[in-house]
């Protein structure tokens, strides 16, 4: 309690580079721009191989792997191969991570729906597309975003993680402090980081509520 | 870039090297640091899930719980946990447990669910009693939905443990610290290549206990 | 008029589905598809709107081959139910309803308003409207798929095992219903059922396929009870098929003797020779102690009565 009243009540981290409100919108502008991306690579892929069967095998592989690799690692491999400097040898390992959960569910979404009810929309006249898009995504919508929660949450954690090969960032305080033996520092940046977890967890739920119909939400 | 990415007399020299760095010995903490967590969480899984599985209300507000829990990034749990317990691997196996009952927990709920309840209601009929109905019928029908739980639970846990190393307690985690401190690629590549290896092995096991604990489930190719 | 001319579905694997079917499915009529699971009964009707394609042969609908036709186009001119409705779960019963009304881009309070005259006449609250597919019972999703099938005025209905999924209640109550609707609407259909009761109770041509996907017999279900083209289509009948029979010769011809003294529709089984089969009146003068069955009219009074012996006679035909 007393690292929280020291880290939040010290002007040191109210402005300047080290500004918590700084910070906090780094880590949002890195963590938003990752899994915007995955997201824009994810969704049409995996929409594309749950509705044609085609391709599978990448997304079991890719999700086993993704699972499997040590973040950290993957950050200081990818990083020292690149070089500093710029934002991309960061957003890379972040990218690659985000994607394969979103990858997987919008693929099991699809591949998953009713077999009837795949049935039904072809059997009125619906086209390819329109299955997929009128029958399909809207059944499949909690499990992608559902992916989606889970990237979100994968990126937010692993933008804490990548401070430490210079990220900006809420990390920057777990890192920086950690190196000073500054244990305030460290503790009061691992709350903000559960905070803005928390945030995220809410605001997915809070969509879930908002764009999924409730003839699909009450089945599940 | 002059360097390779894998100088093997690095790995020749380093892999028993006697001292606390040396990467058997790194690899051994890993070990110890990824499974604790996996068998502690199954083995409070099971009651936590048994307990969700009967008493239905129970069951959204701990899903619920282990939601946010998953949400939670390990090393922001390290840091806080540093306060508690210091740079020890509890630091590390108690946020990791944590993660596993997230993953576990609904894993045995499904798994009960996955029970028919023509199984269940006839296993009834023939005058099991309840503890011996779970044990001979339910926990057997549910152990390929809680082993892949488990398996999720392994991978995740084995590859976390290396976030730890920024806290000074991550296993072969250190290799990437080592490696990024002195510009070298070596022990980078053997650390993600060993976690990836040990989550391999690791999921392997579960599959191959799974055929032997469940020979009817076993699919045809 | 749809027409099967030598059509033939074999899959690359060499199973044989439907092998050289030749039929005639005539307009304005219920043609049911009968017989064993592998018959080929389903895969005959999927051909008619190109979920399938034949291998050989060709499937004519008003003369033109339906594979000339784009796949979308042709379904959207024909209706679809199957057995477990395969509503969008995601939509409102009226939207689900109005499905291919919006597909075909007709105006939305147009579509909407075709749809809630659809649920009332399949028997549905028009509450139901703005319920989603959850909050309805088996039978009733089952009415939406029918009323869902009907929702663009299709001349053509598909219906593949429909009622299989619902208890017999409420299959029974289903089937009228759609003799009802047929009496009124004079749709044509074509129904799958494994079935051989729900295909003599609503078809007025039966055609038998067997296993391999050859077609047995095609029949109106009377002759087909009394006239079984061979051991498979027999036994595929059942054993009581004599009795079943009579269920399609009417009662209207009986000769009727005036009524004893005393002889009151209560205390005895009835039934009305302007409406009523042969099997009816036979069950009625099974329910009587006194062996007679009592002929009522539309109000309830006795033109009188007919002994069993008459009956056993007149079913002997």
């Amino acid at each position: 309690m007393n690292w929280l009243i020291e880290f939040f009540g010290s002007a040191e981290y109210w402005s300047g580079d080290d500004a918590i409100p700084l910070r906090l919108l780094q880590h949002l502008e890195y963590s938003f721009l990752a899994f915007a991306i995955a997201a824009l690579i994810a969704i049409p892929l995996g929409l594309l191989i749950g509705h044609t069967g085609r391709g599978a095998v990448i997304v079991v592989v890719s999700a086993n792997a993704a699972r499997a690799l040590p973040t950290l690692g993957l950050l200081v491999l990818v990083v020292l191969l690149i070089g500093v400097g710029t934002l991309w040898p960061v957003l890379i390992p972040l990218i690659a991570l985000a994607i394969p959960p979103i990858l997987v569910n919008t693929y099991e979404g699809i591949r998953g729906a009713d077999p009837d009810l795949r049935d039904a929309a072809y059997g009125m006249g619906l086209r390819g597309s329109q299955v997929l898009f009128r029958a399909l995504l809207p059944v499949a919508l909690p499990l992608i975003l559902l992916g989606l929660r889970l990237s979100a949450i994968t990126v937010v954690a692993t933008a804490t993680v990548a401070a430490y090969v210079g990220l900006g960032g809420l990390g920057r305080y777990i890192i920086d402090g950690l190196a000073t033996k500054n244990y305030a520092e460290v503790f009061g940046g691992a709350v903000l980081v559960v905070l803005l977890a928390l945030a995220v967890q809410t605001g997915f739920t809070l969509l879930n509520r908002v764009i999924v119909s409730p003839g699909v939400r009450q089945v599940r | 870039m002059d360097e390779p990415l894998v100088r093997w007399d690095w790995i020749a020299r380093n892999w028993d090297n006697g001292g606390p760095t040396s990467v058997k010995v790194l690899l051994e903490n890993h070990i110890v640091m990824a499974f604790v967590p996996v068998i502690a969480g199954l083995l409070i899984a099971i009651p936590l899930g048994l307990a969700c599985a009967r008493y239905r209300w129970l069951y959204q507000p701990t899903v619920g719980i282990m939601n946010v829990v998953y949400s939670l990034p390990s090393l922001a749990l390290f840091s806080i946990l540093l306060s508690v317990t210091g740079l020890t691997q509890t630091t590390v196996i108690i946020p990791l447990t944590l993660f596993s009952l997230a993953v576990l927990i609904p894993a045995v709920v499904d798994g009960m669910r996955s029970v028919p309840d023509h199984v269940r209601q006839s296993a009834v009929a023939m005058g099991f009693q309840p503890m011996r109905r779970l044990t001979r019928v339910e926990l057997p029908i549910a152990v390929p939905v809680v082993l892949a739980g488990l398996r999720v639970a392994a991978v995740s846990s084995i590859s976390l443990v290396s976030v730890g190393a920024l806290i000074g307690q991550g296993g072969l985690g250190y290799l990437f610290i080592d490696g990024w401190q002195r510009q070298f690629y070596t022990p980078i590549v053997v650390g993600i290549v060993l976690v990836v290896a040990l989550a391999l092995v690791a999921d392997l096991v579960i599959i191959a206990a799974q055929r032997l604990l469940t020979p009817w489930a076993r699919r045809r190719a | 008029m749809i027409t099967f001319d030598g059509v033939t579905k074999r899959y690359a694997d060499g199973t044989v589905a439907v092998d050289d079917l030749s039929l005639e499915v005539p307009d304005g009529a219920i043609t049911v598809f009968v017989g064993p699971s592998g018959c080929g009964k389903t895969t005959s009707l999927r051909m008619i709107n190109r979920m399938i394609d034949p291998t050989e042969g060709r499937v004519l609908l008003d003369g033109k081959d339906v594979t000339t036709v784009d796949p979308a186009t042709l379904r959207r001119g024909i209706g679809y139910v199957i057995q477990q409705a395969g509503l969008f779960p995601h939509r409102r019963i009226v939207d689900n309803i109005a499905t291919v009304p919006f597909l075909l881009g007709w105006d939305k309070k147009k579509a909407r308003d075709r749809a809630m005259e659809l649920l009332e006449r399949v028997g549905l609250d028009p509450k139901m409207a703005r319920r989603y597919p959850y909050q309805l019972s088996g039978g009733q999703q089952q009415r939406v798929g029918v009323a869902r099938a009907l929702a663009a005025d299709p001349p053509v209905l598909l219906m593949d095992e429909p009622f299989s999924a619902v208890d017999p209640i409420v299959r029974a109550s289903l089937q009228e219903e759609l003799l009802r609707l047929q009496s009124e609407l004079h749709k044509t259909i074509v129904f799958v059922t494994h079935d051989i009761d729900e295909a003599v109770k609503l078809g007025d041509t039966v055609a038998v396929l067997r296993v391999g996907g050859k077609l047995a017999q095609v029949a109106a279900p009377a002759d087909l009870l009394s006239d079984p083209a061979d051991d498979f289509v027999r036994e595929f009948l059942g054993r009581d098929r004599g009795i079943r029979r009579l269920g399609f010769v009417p009662a209207k011809n009986l000769a009727l003797d005036p009524a004893p003294e005393g002889v009151t529709p209560e205390g005895h089984g009835t039934f009305n020779p302007a409406r009523d089969s042969l099997r009816a009146a036979l069950d009625a003068a099974l329910l009587s102690p006194d062996g007679l069955a009592v002929a009522v009219d539309d109000d309830g009074r006795v033109l009188g009565v007919v002994g069993q012996a008459a009956l056993v006679g007149a079913a002997r035909g």
